[in-house]
């Protein structure tokens, strides 16, 4: 385990450098100067030159690429000159409510996509079946910015049950907090619920067919039992792998989700640098969430790895549960 | 006499069947999902085509005085935006941008990123290690981000929309095409061509590729699916199309500004796109289906 640790982990190193170089590449790379388009058209000449030098694009290349990634490592991302502050100050702010958000969402998906699929596999072809996997493909194809919006429309204008946008503090209240919180989750997990209930439909329709649980089954053992203790626990491994795939859906959803609901995180703090052309911002915000995805991957890993200890260590093979 | 005519139509039947095609074609359209998609795709793309002709207004025509009609008033079936076009002619008009964008950016990911996926796969080693590595790095940012620092940088318009969501979809043909690529290399067929003395390019396109297409195929078509939504969410973010083009993520952008006035224009903006995705991918799983019921996509 150990020495799979250390594997991955040193995995993440050329991982996270290509990012970088994307990034760099993709922004010296442009037509024009750099500082330039990177601070926008309402920059003026000073500050243009001015940033020029602090970018050091008068120095050679390698020596740019060189400072940028030094910068990196460091997470010194440099000043926003719109928001006029370090951005680093700003994605420690506004990170904590993208997490806020991504986890319950996430969670919600679980908790109504595992249980639906797992229903939906053993009435296979009932109408409860018909109306999961319906339902699921439905939530598949759910452009969720504008569920977004009907959510605002019907719940917030309609009917005034939730705050339309914003995030509660929680010195309002938990009440409050929890109501701002809603409508968000419910946007966001949408597609990860249905994606969660096809999987696990699937995968335990897989599992359900295979002889050790005819074998449970005829030596006479629960129901309940045979689902909770040996199909569920086999399913669960292509659940884990489309959970860590969902993450990165989230954090990018949470763009379209937080623009909605004006809910303060990362995502919000992207859109609103793009109608700023404060690129320096929307840069560094997206380095940083690459970064956070990666290593959300590598967590996922190490779990898989957990669950089933059979995937590349056979020390520990044989364990059939 | 009767009986050898049943079993010369038996055997008629049997050939028939084993005819790959014809079971391919007759297993998609018996999926009554998979037929409703193809319904909806066709429509779309009628629609596309046909846009001055479906259309009842001239989509860019303003009218200061009829703004944000509802449904049925004046003669406009949908109502009309804050500056008195015509909803319905706007969206009828929006399947363009919607289909031209989801297929040529489809393309554009798909060619790219599976000439990069057949090399890694086939020539493997460090030319597979190199370019793997830089397909992690762009899979490290979620896909709408991606597409949203390249919209950044190349600004707006349809041309850019097309190549910032055909390099985001990059990554995920290649390593579809990659894995395709490992499985077809290690059969025998191929191993003989090469002992044959064929040369890489020829194995390459004439070997590997044909037996890698139904997987890409299903890839595709969902991936459509994909660059749609990105190009309405890129457009609702005001990143996609320029204005006054009539796309559907800018119009539910507008129709979320007057939400309360008139929440026809968001609600059928957001709608047609979640019928146009749902059709693609009810296809989509259609077509895999019908392909390969193994396949894991």
């Amino acid at each position: 385990m150990k020495g799979f640790l250390y594997k991955r982990i040193l995995q993440l190193i050329p991982t996270l450098l290509i990012v970088a170089i994307i990034v760099f590449f993709i922004t010296r790379m442009l037509p024009g100067d750099p500082a330039a388009v990177m601070l926008g058209p309402q920059a003026s000449a000073e500050d243009i030159a001015a940033y020029s030098e602090k970018l050091g694009l008068n120095e050679p290349l390698h020596k740019q690429f060189f400072d940028y990634l030094i910068n990196l490592a460091t997470f010194d991302f440099g000043n926003s000159l719109t928001y006029n502050r370090p951005i680093m100050d700003l994605i420690i702010e506004r990170f904590p409510n993208t997490i806020i958000l991504a986890v319950s969402a996430l969670l919600l998906a679980v908790m109504i996509g595992v249980p639906a699929g797992i229903i939906a596999a053993r009435k296979q072809n009932t109408i409860i079946d018909y109306s999961v996997t319906t339902l699921s493909l439905i939530g598949v194809s759910m452009p969720i910015f504008w569920l977004g919006v009907m959510l605002v429309l019907y719940f917030s204008v309609n009917l005034g049950w939730f705050p339309a946008t914003g995030m509660g503090s929680l010195e309002e209240g938990f009440g409050s907090f929890i109501r701002h919180l809603i409508l968000p989750s419910v946007a966001l997990a949408t597609i990860p619920t249905a994606e969660f209930a096809r999987i696990i439909r699937s995968s335990m329709l897989e599992t359900i067919s295979q002889d050790y649980i005819k074998t449970a089954r005829s030596k006479g053992l629960k129901e309940f039992k045979v689902i909770n203790k040996h199909a569920f626990k086999n399913a669960l491994t292509p659940l884990l792998t489309v959970i860590g795939l969902q993450f990165s859906g989230l954090l990018g959803g949470a763009v379209l989700t937080e623009t909605i609901f004006s809910w303060p995180g990362m995502g919000l703090l992207i859109v609103d640098a793009i109608e700023k052309r404060d690129f320096v911002v929307v840069q560094s915000t997206v380095i940083f969430i690459a970064v956070i995805y990666v290593v959300i991957n590598l967590i996922v890993d190490i779990l898989y790895k957990v669950v089933n200890p059979k995937v590349n260590l056979d020390s520990n093979s044989g364990g059939g549960k | 006499m009767n009986n050898v005519q049943g079993i010369e139509e038996a055997r008629d039947i049997q050939y028939r069947k084993s005819k790959k095609e014809q079971s391919f074609i007759r297993k998609l359209l018996r999926n009554r999902f998979a037929a409703l998609g193809l319904f909806v795709i066709l429509l779309l793309t009628a629609t596309a085509i046909f846009a001055p002709y479906f259309a009842t207004h001239d989509p860019y025509e303003m009218d200061v005085t009829k703004t944000l009609l509802g449904p049925g008033e004046d003669g406009h079936i949908l109502g009309t935006d804050s500056y008195g076009r015509d909803t319905f002619s706007r969206i009828v008009f929006g399947a363009r941008i919607s289909l031209l964008v989801g297929v040529a950016a489809v393309l554009f990911g798909a060619v790219l990123g599976s000439l990069l996926g057949l090399i890694s796969g086939y020539f493997g080693g460090r030319t597979d290690a190199i370019i793997m590595r830089i397909i992690d790095g762009m899979m490290a940012f979620p896909f709408i981000l991606l597409a949203i620092v390249l919209m950044t940088v190349l600004g707006q318009g349809l041309v850019n929309v097309i190549i910032a969501i055909g390099i985001s979809n990059i990554p995920g043909f290649a390593r579809v095409v990659r894995g395709q690529v490992l499985t077809v290399k290690e059969s025998e067929f191929i191993e003989v061509t090469r002992s044959l003395g064929a040369k890489h390019g020829r194995i390459l396109f004439k070997h590997v590729v044909p037996n890698s297409v139904a997987p890409l195929i299903v890839y595709a078509t969902m991936s459509v699916a994909g660059a749609i939504i990105s190009e309405a969410s890129l457009s609702f973010l005001g990143l996609g199309v320029q204005p006054p083009t009539a796309s559907w993520g800018s119009m539910l952008q507008e129709g979320k500004n007057f939400l309360v006035l008139s929440p026809e224009l968001a609600t059928f903006s957001g709608l047609v796109i979640l019928i146009t995705v749902l059709g693609i991918n009810l296809f989509g799983d259609g077509l895999r289906d019908a392909l390969d019921p193994k396949m894991k996509l």
